[in-house]
Parts: C-alpha cells; structure tokens; sequence
C-alpha cells in the first residue's frame, strides 16, 4: 500500500504514474489501465483544488473469485461538499466553473465511495477490477 | 513547469505534447497559443497527442478552449493522434471535443487545415 | 466457528476412530461421485480435511478455521473445473455426517457433540457449494469473452472506408469490445470510414441506440466519419416511436448503401469497365 501526499501539481502527475505502475501490474487492460489513471487524475485534482491538498493511498485488492483489482483511496479536509447528490449529477460546476469531475470518475470504476460533510473533509474510494 | 514549443510551419502552427500534462503545462499552452495567433496569423494549429496516455475532463475542456481562442483569430485546430483507449475514455466521461476537428496524423490534419481554405 | 466444550469431547472422538470414520467417508464419497474418483485419491483428500476438522472443533489454534475454509474452496474448484456436479461436490462434506451418524446411532450419550458436529458440517456442506458455484460463473463469464472476441470482425471494404458487421445483441461489455477493435483497426489502416452495420442486430431500443451513439463519438475522436447501416424497416418504427436521436450521424437501409456513400465522400466514383 502506497500513501502519496497531494499538494501540488507534480504530485498529481505523480499520483497517474503510480496508478498507471499499480494496473499494469496487476492485469488491467489498456483501456481499463486508461480508465483508472484518468478518474484518478479527476478525483487527485478535486483533492487539490477543492480539498486544499490532501492525500491518495493505493492498494491491491482480491475479488471474491481471486481477480485482482487496483483500489484509490483519496482524502483531504478541505471545505467538504454540502450536496453530494448535486455533485454527483452529470455536468455539475463548482463556483469557479471547473467541473469536480466526480461524476465522471464514477463512470470509469467499477466501484465508487464517497464520503463528505461541509467542514470535514472528503474521502473518495474506488476499485477497478481486472477482467 | 515545463513549457510546451510551438513550431510554425508555413500558415501553420505544431504543437507537439510529448510530456505528463500538468494543469498549469496546458494554461500555459493556451496562453502561448494565443500569443503566437496573434503575433503570426496563423490560420491553422495541430495539436499532436500521439504520445499523450491521459486526457482527464481539465485536460478536454482546455483543448475544447484553445479551438474556442483559435477560431476568434479565425484560425482552425486539429488534434491529432488520439490514442483509442484515451478516445473510449473520453466518450465514457461524455466530452465530444465539439468545437475541435480531428484527425490521424498530422498529414491528415494538415489536409483538412488545407481543404478548408 | 466457536464450539466449546461439545467441540473439544467431539474432536477426541473423532481423533479415537478416525480410521473407521475416514473409511467410511471416503467409501461414500466415491459412491457418490460413480468412481470419477479412486479411493486412494479420495482418501488423501478426506485425511487432510479429517485432520483440520478435528483442530477447528478442538478449537487447537487460530489458524485452523482459515486453512480449513482455504481447503475447501480449493477443491470446490477443482470439482467445478473437472465437470462434477453441485451434489456431488457437496456431497462430499454431508457424507462426513453420514459416517459418524453410522457410529453414534446407537449411543445416547453424544447427541449434544454430535448436534455441535452436524451444524458445523452443514456449514461446510454450503460453503462448498458457494465456492463452486464461483468457479461455474468464472468458467462461464470466461467462455462468453472468448466468444465475444470470436464474433466481433472489422472488414477493409476499401482502400480508407472499414466495415463493423454487429451480429446478436450489442451490451456495454460488447460495446466496450467494439469500440476497442474499431478504433485499433482505424488506426491500423488510417481508414477515415467506418460503417457500422446493425442488419444483425437483434434489438435496437435506447440502450443500444446509446451504444451505438458512444461508439460514433470514439471513432469520430480518431477523425472517422461514420455510418450507420442496416436499419430494417421494423428497425426504423421502433426508433421514431422511442424517440431516437442520431443527429448527425448518417443512417442508411443497406451495407451497400453505406459504401456507396463513403465512396461518394471520399471522392470516388465507380463507373463501368
């Protein structure tokens, strides 16, 4: 399990290498390899931007019928987000008018956790199973 | 923050992204362009992502942009070189790049950049 | 799986008898499975189960539960792979039961350690079946990829114009491998056409409609005109009445149609020799 500080733009470029290292390795397609990095550097960059900067963990996972799988964890204790429904709607913007992308990420995963309360903090999970 | 050249070729200006975008990498880019449209005239830009392995929903909007900047300066883009597992992906995330043509290759691109004048 | 004391008398018994018990065991066992199996095999399988079944009720240590599950699911898998069926894998724990049963009939002294025995067996019994019903739908999902693979080809019909023939129904996971193939031989080729013909296709309600949407707006990324061909006429009905967009995507009755019409794009004409 790899914990990688997010706070600054390298270390997000930083973060798509790891998980691009983490899937290759673990039997992911190239598309599904594509797929996983690209909802990471989504939800890497609403850690950054949205959270203040905060922190991913990867780590390899076993399905119940032994496939391997690529797990992200990502969590910061920015502002939070007050209307996880909203936020999770196709085409939501925030404020400055930068998509959060969340949306998005959870169409590319097999699996999608996410946990917020204003003036807690955000903490993301997802998983991507080899085929 | 690395700096992405842009060559001008003839009524053409060649962007070739070869590194890991970073957000600030793709502002600035945008920003270049429009310094060199503006300077130069040009009528068209190529921008090759042959070698780019992620284009996340940041990376699609400011490439959906930078056509937007290019045609105010009545200049046309072409991305080039898209790779298939990044295309799957970016039709998964819903962007189009509407606003954008693409192509191939850059002989390609460059052929629509010449048919259209 | 915590046992207590009915565990612990339970697991001396059956270490005092285990040569009768796992006899008996494995007789029935190969009885059940009609001799796909030789006793000798049969035996070393239930020896080693027999061992680890004793540690878990005498509740000896901490690992004996997960090697005994971890054991169980192996050869669960093994019977799905080798063709056995449910009962007959399952069978292989309940006649554990019958064994001891045999021996305990007659005495009236066991019944509480026999109740503690037989609960834990059954659970056993279930969780075989689990196992095994996994390794099944593992088999069967791996076999529906190869065939997927099988049915999805990309013809060139022309220098620059690739065909998508699409036969049966067209799922996401389809789609996906659609897509991936679509693109790839775009690549391959640096074809500028893709005609995507859906003569085949079963069914075209919005969910396919979207498919079939994604896979334009992919290829048109790699800067591929496309067109839809094979729009039966009960096809075109359904459409309307579900209120299906294709926009800009040009649609055409036939294959043929669809070329003529990638010819014409492409500049091409085909006249007499």
């Amino acid at each position: 399990m790899d914990e990688l500080p997010i706070q600054s733009g390298d270390d997000v470029v930083r973060v798509r290498q790891q998980v691009r290292t983490a899937a290759a390795e673990n039997g992911l397609s190239l598309v599904d390899q594509t797929k996983l990095v690209t909802a990471a550097s989504e939800l890497a960059r609403n850690t950054l931007v949205h959270g203040g900067g905060g922190r991913a963990r990867i780590e390899v996972v076993k399905s119940a019928n032994g496939r391997a799988g690529v797990k992200l964890h990502f969590a910061d204790e920015g502002p939070g987000i007050a209307d996880i429904g909203l936020a999770l709607t196709d085409g939501w913007t925030s404020g400055n008018g930068l998509g959060l992308g969340l949306s998005g990420a959870r169409r590319l995963v097999d699996e999608f956790e996410l946990d917020s309360k204003p003036g807690t903090g955000t903490t993301v999970m997802v998983v991507k199973w080899s085929r | 923050m690395e700096q992405v050249p842009i060559v001008k070729i003839g009524q053409t200006l060649f962007v070739s992204i070869q590194i890991d975008l970073q957000d600030d990498t793709v502002v600035r880019l945008q920003e270049d362009l429009a310094d060199e449209l503006s300077r130069t005239g040009a009528s068209g830009v190529i921008i090759d992502i042959t070698a780019v392995e992620i284009v996340d929903s940041f990376i699609g909007r400011m490439l959906t942009m930078i056509g937007s900047i290019s045609r105010l300066f009545d200049a046309e883009t072409v991305i080039v070189g898209m790779r298939p597992a990044v295309a799957i992906t970016l039709t998964e995330l819903g962007l189009s790049l509407s606003g954008v043509r693409t192509a191939l290759n850059a002989e390609k691109g460059l052929e629509i950049l010449n048919g259209k004048s | 799986m915590d046992v207590g004391g009915t565990g612990t008398r339970m697991a001396d018994y059956l270490r005092d008898q285990r040569e009768k018990v796992v006899s008996r065991w494995s007789e029935l066992v190969v009885a059940g499975v009609r001799g796909r199996t030789s006793l000798d095999e049969v035996r070393r399988e239930v020896g080693d189960l027999y061992t680890l079944i004793i540690r878990v009720l005498s509740d000896a240590d901490d690992h004996a539960a997960g090697e005994l599950r971890a054991v169980l699911d192996e050869l669960s898998r093994a019977r799905a792979r080798n063709g056995f069926t449910p009962s007959e894998t399952a069978l292989g724990m309940f006649s554990l039961k019958e064994a001891v049963y045999e021996l305990v009939a007659d005495t009236t002294d066991m019944v509480p350690e026999f109740l503690t025995f037989s609960r834990m067996i059954d659970d056993l019994g279930l969780r075989t079946f689990e196992a095994y019903s996994a390794a099944r739908e593992q088999i069967i999902s791996d076999q529906a990829t190869t065939m997927l693979e099988l049915s999805t080809p990309v013809v060139r019909l022309w220098e620059g114009i690739i065909a998508v023939p699409l036969v049966g129904t067209l799922d996401s996971a389809r789609t996906q491998l659609v897509m991936e193939k679509l693109l790839d031989e775009l690549v391959a080729t640096g074809a500028d056409h893709a005609v995507i013909d859906i003569t085949g296709v079963s069914t075209v309600d919005t969910e396919v409609a979207q498919h079939l949407l994604k896979t334009v707006s992919a290829a048109r990324l790699l800067g591929a005109e496309c067109t839809i061909s094979g729009i039966r006429p009960q096809v075109a009905q359904t459409i309307v009445s579900l209120g299906i967009e294709f926009g800009d995507i040009a649609t055409k009755a036939t294959l043929a149609d669809a070329l003529a019409l990638a010819l014409r794009q492409a500049g091409l004409k085909v006249v007499p020799a």
